[in-house]
């Protein structure tokens, strides 16, 4: 090794720096060494397809077809005139709207229940996470026989007082308010298990400090220690919700194939049928530039948020 | 009138007793201490006291007004946490502003932004912002009224959390241990200065604590609890001179007293060497079983002489200012520790013999339960009035 | 706080906790109702949780027979294992470099790993379809774990496990004379279960879920996962045979389910570590 030529003039301080120079130079050796494998990994797997996404995103690339020419930004313009298109993102914001608000206050009263009661805690947790563990392309088939618009025991409960169940999955206007339905049934279990750690995590202390502060009802307790208390978690909770929302497929896929009438379009979905059902890769392309583009204003936003207003110390 | 009388007190958890009875009462402007080993019941009774917890029975009267059935909120006390439990999203300001804030504005005027359309709230928000100033330029903490308690230190955040309590004048003031996460130095430091705000405050203040150097002196009276009974309430100087309990005479004093079992000999005379004492109470029969305890610094040691009880020197600490000498009784074996002045340590080694003696008014009896049991010193001349008489 | 509030605020408390917990496993209890019942006793009294004909049997056979189960569930087993295996082992030591090795990529390494958390298969699978598609490798193995063997997300979450760890505990195994694979083997990994059970519980269940890329790559039912085998089966049974249907998903479900409730404090913690964490 050169590292006595490489290290500056001088007697002394020369060899105390040059020997530290080769433990850390054996430190950088082997830090290089230890991540090389997922270094390589990462540029396989992540940069370059992502690069390659945005470089097929500017072309007309079609699987089958060999060669392409770049097109600049007409898939943009294709995709944002499309009616299919809009409608899917349109739909995938309706669905996140539904899901993520509903499944996390959901999950933060039930959170605040369960902590509160003394039994059956765990039963309750079990009960509902259950879900999350479960195989959501097979409990979408469950679900869809409870949606069936004429056997199925949802409609039939509605029968019997009187009510006339609509068509959950089948009809247009129905549809994304009963993929919605699934969607929180699934996606509360995750964020009650999160919420419930969030609980814990409190110092009981505060609550004593509280109450001796004059917060006498449980409402000011809870505006002065428990909400703000659970600030990070409820930032992480959301931005991971509105992700999934905005990430939903398997519903969509099992059980209604975007219909009726695309009632059910949404943003993976269409990128999946693009670019793997017509192949269109070049454009199909483009609309997951403009889904990743979603998750980094998602991330972005979540990182000044965390930044401002729920970091304590 | 008291300023708070506690009558009583029982608590009880899955069956275990941690409070059996325990009353206690502070005079206006009083400081009591309440020190005791950890699990003693100590902060369970600060607890109950303030309201956050529920008493099995007994009465709790603050300014002549029972308040057992009373939520903490409307009790009218304050309370300093062991680990401050300041609100970590809120600036020091607003951390002392929240007492002031839930009691003086209505829920109403709570709510952000409805805020300021209220009729009267300009007032009282200034009013709030006033005395949190006064307060905090009163423990010199003006210059943090900015920050989160995340950004403080530990003797930062004491000082936030005693502004939050006294910054509303309560009946009682209540502390649980609120030194023991600072450093030594800053502890000894904070001790002086929570007994000058407590004097410029004059509000009774009950102050929990384990360390009995901490409670002997600060407080006007110290109150002693052992597995949860409260074995005696008396000023500093009482309790390390005339302890009424065995444990008692045991947990306060540096180094610890020294006990020696003993046994009652005829007419109530008990012998420690050549030293003999008598108890008050001359009805106790001979051969009773009972300790006599020796505080440390009444201890003589002597290198010479035949007078007192032969022992050898085991070990020796210098302190400085003082010596403690660990000896070992020869034939019983156990240890007597001595605090003696440099000048009479001087020349001690281990291994040395020596002789142990103490005065006999120095010496404090317990019986066989634990209890004090009153006794005096025997002239040589009673001596022998006691044996013919 | 009378006593008599008390009580009357933990009725309430129950009674909304055992309705949602109803609703919740509503689903589940319909599954297991409906798939052993006839054809017809599911199209006159679909409220009747018992059956009236025994018909486990049958739907089972269906669901047994029409697609070959043995083989999805083979192939979800040994898709998920292998995904775990290789992400374990790539992850870990890249992690252990990050946090206690001072090398210059590091902080390049922290930009990606942070970069590459925003990415999601969704965005990628178009060109790896297209990469896998010239190589000739769809319909296997391969496709199917090597886009996943590479986890940001288990580096990041490894990470931040030992940056808590002490370094003197690294300095003293140095001392003792180990290579740094001697420190990660013998030092790090044992000291790291809880973050290795929690990165497992949520790589197994992330991957024995996932639709959309085994969906992508796989044609063949032979290299078919248990979701899109289910899917296949949906296909083949075109109709209300719902029935076979939930009993196939009863037997594609149970494996997850069944994990899940054995260990379902560990799963709880690996869910709350990796999603705090994360």
């Amino acid at each position: 090794m050169a590292d006595m030529a490489a290290s500056p003039i001088g007697a002394i301080p020369v060899t105390a720096k040059a020997r530290r120079s080769v433990a850390e130079r054996h430190e950088a050796r082997a830090g290089i060494m230890l991540s090389l494998p997922a270094i390589v990994l990462v540029f396989l797997f992540i940069i370059l397809p992502v690069a390659a996404v945005i470089f097929l995103g500017f072309t007309n690339f079609e699987l089958g077809y060999s060669g392409f020419e770049f097109v600049g930004f007409e898939n943009y313009v294709e995709a944002f005139g499309d009616r299919t298109f809009q409608k899917s993102l349109g739909n995938t914001i309706v669905y996140a709207a539904i899901v993520t608000p509903v499944s996390i206050f959901m999950a933060l009263g039930l959170a605040m229940l369960i902590e509160a009661e003394g039994i059956g805690r765990s039963f309750f947790r079990t009960a509902y996470f259950l879900p999350v563990a479960s195989l959501l392309v097979a409990m979408a088939t469950v679900w869809q026989y409870l949606f069936h618009p004429t056997i199925g025991p949802i409609n039939t409960m509605l029968a019997m007082i009187g009510v006339s169940g609509p068509n959950w999955l089948g009809s247009a206007g129905m549809v994304l308010y009963s993929l919605s339905i699934i969607g929180v049934w699934q996606s509360v279990g995750f964020n009650l298990v999160l919420f419930l750690a969030g609980l814990t995590a409190i110092p009981r202390e505060l609550y004593a400090a509280a109450e001796i502060d004059g917060a006498k009802s449980s409402w000011d307790r809870f505006r002065l220690v428990t909400w703000p208390m659970l600030g990070p978690t409820t930032l992480f909770v959301t931005t991971i919700s509105i992700i999934n929302s905005v990430k939903v497929f398997e519903t969509v896929k099992t059980l209604t194939e975007g219909g009726p009438n695309k009632a059910s379009e949404v943003l993976l979905y269409t990128i999946y049928q693009e670019g793997f059902v017509y192949l269109r890769v070049g454009y199909a392309s483009a609309l997951t530039v403009v889904f990743l583009a979603i998750l980094v204003v998602l991330m972005f936003f979540q990182y000044r948020v965390q930044d401002k207003q729920v970091h304590y110390s | 009138m008291s300023a708070l009388t506690l009558t009583n007190i029982q608590k009880s958890f899955g069956g275990n007793q941690i409070l059996k009875g325990v009353s206690l009462d502070a005079q206006p402007g009083e400081f009591i201490a309440l020190v005791g080993p950890s699990g003693c019941g100590k902060s369970t009774l600060l607890r109950i006291l303030a309201g956050l917890e529920t008493a099995d029975s007994g009465d709790i009267v603050i300014e002549g007004r029972e308040v057992s059935q009373v939520q903490a909120a409307d009790r009218n006390i304050a309370m300093v946490f062991q680990s401050y439990a300041l609100y970590p999203h809120l600036t020091a300001a607003q951390n002392i502003a929240v007492p002031l804030v839930m009691r003086r504005l209505t829920r109403t005027q709570r709510i952000p932004f409805v805020v300021p359309l209220m009729p009267g709230h300009r007032k009282a928000v200034a009013d709030i912002h006033r005395d949190v100033r006064e307060m905090a330029a009163s423990l010199k903490i003006d210059q943090l009224l900015d920050r989160k308690p995340g950004q403080m230190s530990g003797g930062q955040r004491q000082r936030v959390a005693l502004a939050r309590a006294m910054v509303r004048r309560p009946a009682v003031f209540l502390m649980d241990e609120p030194l023991s996460n600072l450093d030594a130095n800053l502890r000894v430091h904070a001790r002086g200065e929570i007994v000058e705000l407590h004097r410029r405050a004059g509000v009774p203040t009950v102050y929990v604590t384990h360390d009995q150097a901490e409670a002997l002196s600060m407080a006007d009276r110290v109150a002693v609890m052992i597995g949860g009974s409260l074995l005696q309430l008396a000023p500093p100087q009482v309790i390390y001179d005339d302890p009424q309990h065995i444990e008692v005479a045991k947990f306060v004093g540096q180094p610890r007293i020294n006990l020696i079992a003993s046994q009652v000999e005829e007419n109530g005379i008990i012998a420690l060497g050549a030293e003999r004492c008598v108890l008050a109470d001359r009805s106790l029969p001979a051969d009773s079983q009972v300790t006599l305890g020796i505080r440390p610094e009444f201890v003589q040691v002597s290198r010479s002489g035949e007078a007192g009880l032969p022992a050898h020197v085991d070990r020796i600490e210098f302190l400085g200012s003082e010596i403690i000498v660990y000896c070992r009784l020869d034939g019983i074996g156990e240890t007597m520790i001595a605090k003696v002045t440099p000048a009479e340590g001087a020349g001690l080694a281990s291994g040395a013999p020596v002789r142990l003696s103490a005065s006999a008014e120095h010496i404090f009896v317990f019986g066989a339960d634990g209890t004090r049991l009153a006794s005096a010193p025997l002239a040589e001349n009673a001596i022998r009035e006691a044996v013919h008489g | 706080m009378s006593p008599n509030g008390f009580n009357f605020g933990r009725v309430v408390r129950l009674s909304i906790l055992s309705l949602g917990a109803v609703v919740f496993l509503a689903p589940y209890i319909f599954m297991i109702s409906t798939a052993g019942k006839a054809q017809s006793d599911i199209f006159t009294s679909s409220l009747n949780l018992i059956p009236q004909h025994w018909f486990y049997v049958e739907n089972f056979t269906k669901a047994w027979s029409r697609v070959h189960m043995p083989t999805l569930l083979f192939n979800g087993v040994i898709v998920c294992l292998m995904i775990l295996v290789i992400q374990v082992v790539i992850a870990i030591p890249c992690a252990y470099a990050m946090a206690k090795l001072k090398f210059r990529a590091a902080k390049a390494m922290m930009v990606l790993v942070m970069l590459g958390l925003l990415v999601p298969i969704h965005a990628t699978a178009l060109p790896l379809y297209v990469g896998f598609d010239r190589i000739g490798a769809l319909n296997s193995y391969a496709a199917l774990v090597a886009p996943f063997s590479i986890s940001v997300f288990g580096i990041f979450l490894f990470l931040q496990f030992f940056r808590a760890m002490p370094d003197d505990l690294i300095h003293a195994a140095r001392l003792d004379g180990m290579s740094e694979i001697g420190v990660i083997a013998r030092v790090i990994v044992p000291n790291a279960w809880p973050a290795i059970t929690a990165f497992s519980i949520f790589s197994v269940v992330a991957h024995w879920n996932d639709l959309y890329w085994p969906l992508i790559v796989v044609s063949n039912q032979a290299y078919a996962t248990p979701p899109l085998g289910l899917l296949y089966f949906r296909a083949a049974e075109a109709g209300d045979d719902y029935g076979a249907l939930m009993a196939a998903t009863l037997i594609i479900t149970s494996p997850l389910v069944g994990a899940f409730l054995i260990a379902q404090k560990r799963f709880v913690e690996g869910i709350t570590m990796t999603g705090l964490k994360g």
